[in-house]
């Protein structure tokens, strides 16, 4: 570790795989429920486990992006943190108000917890992934807030590289499409339009560029190849990236209420976004195999490798399956999109993190990479979890293509209760996969405190 | 020792940076699928494409066909200048090759606003969402390669570049071209072909 602050991230990285096992135990609970519908009822209602499950993803993705500015930014700018006091104290805001959220989503049913919370005074809640209660949203906007002052000081007082200016870039993005969460017209269709300036141009905007930034920061580290290559694909994703991406936010305006022409925009643009992806894809394994180091820290590599290949699948590929209006037509909002969902965060986002996570966690406990037990154990999670997710991500597409079938494109189209009790072999099939997945991320917890000879001191 | 066979070797690579040229071909691609589903869109409607087209300026993009060649064809005296390590000559050439966007940008807004005068927008039909939408693409596209001229032009004046070094120059050079190879399939695919 070059910077003594850098060390604050280490908080935030223990955290986001703590609430990384939490999603995992929720989903495996809603997938239970998917075929045992009364499976914990009236403790755990599908709807709460499923917003727990994917409020759980966002926030451990966020805690992880945190961290990662925090580790990366001190090194890109050559100087120590602007506040590292300021960044712990954030965490611990942060972290408990997760805490609350979910103990407030378990404990109090929906209804009750938006009285609660004062949602009268400002009706943000139950819209899709922005349950959270107000104080929650408005506590995220303070940390965000302060996260961004931290890290934006941080570059402006130390040398400003390409890396640390497109992360700062998709963070500002990140902070200032949240603020969409607040915005709650009573029009259904701007409703669900400014939505999605929350949602898609997170995920399919600004979110990748701080998924650039973290992969180019990495590859940087483990290559050593030069900064001016790197940078200079990384300007090309960033480009690509978001102009295929802004405009593409028009594939999900084909059936909410908006003008036609939005069905041509977005088939178009979006059905470009797997291009961004693809460069990704090329990007990492270019600069490995241009490689003029061997670095001794081989999981990071094989995690970075990782994030092009299964980003450009579930995200690209994935996406562009039920992306043309025509196609959209019949899969809308089918286990196609779940499909899609599931392999493009873990692709994208969970892979990114812990990209991350296993570049820099040995060097914040002081060590250049761990024992070589320890890595072979974290790749043995990455390859449980990495084919658990290929098969969730099978059977759920196997599900939605029947579903499709079944329920809108058959003679006799068959109701939606009715056809899910038809694709249940599959949802069983995702359901053991689900266990797979959890058993990979046992074990890569377990490398943790895997014991072995360290590598040389960092 | 110089054997004839290495000397008469070539190396043939594009000019300019190859990330300009990841970018151009995925540029290329993007119009491409625009331009495909145009067409194939068009089969489905040829009466009203036909009709449509009749209400088009085709002087107007004539002129701005005429604009664009010309200021490409300054653009590669501009490179050809350097070559030779004529600075002040390249600059001066770059410059008018800006020029050249610049009016192709002014015919273009005479041509939306007469558009928009008449009531015409994204809805109007089907022709008329593809012509706005694929014009105004392009449009952008017009304005984001005068801005890299523009860039490349500051440092040509300056005397940045030369015979041994204008790599920057044929970069931008290279995007300026896929500009106007753009408009130069656009223009016949929307306004002349029947």
């Amino acid at each position: 570790m070059q910077y003594k602050s850098q060390s604050v991230a280490k908080l935030y990285f223990i955290a986001a795989i703590g609430l990384f096992v939490a999603q995992i135990l929720f989903g495996l609970v809603m997938g239970l429920q998917y075929v045992m519908g009364d499976f914990l009822f009236p403790h755990i209602p599908f709807n709460v486990a499923r917003m727990v499950h994917t409020n759980a993803l966002i926030v451990w993705l966020l805690m992880g992006f945190m961290g990662a500015a925090y580790y990366l930014v001190p090194e890109e700018s050559e100087t120590e943190l602007f506040s590292p006091k300021l960044a712990v104290l954030m965490f611990w805001i942060f972290l408990v108000a997760a805490a609350l959220t979910v103990v407030g989503y378990l404990l109090v049913p929906y209804a009750g917890l938006a009285k609660l919370t004062g949602n009268d005074l400002l009706p943000t809640m139950g819209r899709e992934f922005l349950e959270q209660p107000l104080p929650t949203k408005l506590g995220i906007v303070v940390v965000a807030l302060v996260f961004l002052f931290n890290i934006t000081m941080t570059v402006l007082k130390g040398r400003k590289t390409s890396i640390s200016i497109v992360l700062l870039l998709g963070l500002w993005g990140l902070a200032i499409f949240f603020l969409f969460s607040f915005y709650n017209p009573d029009n259904v269709v701007k409703d669900k339009f400014y939505w999605w300036w929350v949602v898609h141009l997170w995920v399919e905007g600004v979110w990748e560029l701080i998924l650039g930034a973290i992969l180019a920061f990495v590859l940087i580290k483990v290559t050593g190849v030069d900064r001016e290559v790197i940078e200079k694909w990384l300007y090309v994703i960033v480009t690509l990236t978001l102009i295929t991406g802004i405009i593409g936010t028009g594939h999900h305006y084909y059936w909410i209420g908006t003008p036609e022409y939005w069905q041509w925009w977005g088939s178009i643009f979006s059905a470009l976004e797997p291009i961004p992806f693809f460069a990704m894809t090329l990007f990492a394994f270019n600069m490995v195999n241009r490689r003029r180091r061997e670095h001794p820290n081989k999981a990071a590599t094989l995690w970075a490798l990782g994030t092009g290949v299964m980003s450009f699948l579930g995200a690209g590929v994935w996406g562009f399956l039920h992306t043309l209006a025509p196609v959209n037509f019949y899969t809308h909002g089918t286990q196609i999109t779940a499909a899609h969902g599931h392999m493009a965060f873990y692709g994208a986002y969970v892979m990114v993190v812990l990209t991350m996570i296993s570049y820099a966690m040995p060097i914040l406990r002081g060590r250049a990479a761990n024992s070589n037990k320890a890595q072979v154990m974290e790749m043995w999670a990455f390859w449980l979890m990495t084919v658990a997710i290929v098969f969730i991500t099978l059977f759920l597409t196997a599900a939605g293509i029947l579903q499709v079938w079944l329920q809108r494109i058959a003679a006799t189209p068959m109701s939606f209760m009715d056809t899910q009790d038809k694709v249940a072999l599959f949802y069983w099939m995702r359901e053991w996969a689900g266990v797979v997945f959890l058993i990979g991320l046992l074990v890569y917890i377990w490398s943790f405190f895997c014991k072995g000879e360290d590598k040389t001191a960092a | 020792m110089n054997s004839p066979a290495i000397a008469d070797i070539k190396v043939h690579h594009p000019p300019g940076d190859l990330a300009i040229w990841v970018f151009i071909l995925a540029e290329l691609l993007a119009f491409g699928v625009f331009f495909t589903t145009y067409v194939v869109t068009r089969m489905h409607n040829v009466a009203l494409f036909d009709e449509m087209q009749l209400t088009l300026d085709r002087n107007a993009g004539a002129l701005n066909t005429v604009f664009l060649i010309a200021g490409s064809w300054c653009v590669a005296r501009s490179v050809a200048a350097i070559k030779l390590d004529h600075r002040a000559a390249s600059a001066r050439w770059l410059l008018w090759g800006i020029l050249a966007g610049g009016g192709f940008l002014v015919v273009k807004l005479f041509e939306y606003s007469a558009k928009f005068e008449a009531g015409i927008n994204l809805a109007t039909n089907t022709f008329y969402m593809f012509y706005l939408s694929l014009t105004f693409f392009h449009f952008m596209h017009v304005i984001l390669g005068m801005v890299i001229l523009l860039a490349v032009w500051l440092k040509a004046h300056r005397g940045g570049y030369s015979a041994a070094d204008h790599h920057g120059l044929e970069t931008g050079a290279s995007y300026w071209h896929m500009v106007d190879l753009v408009w130069i399939i656009l223009f016949p695919l929307v306004y002349v072909m029947r």
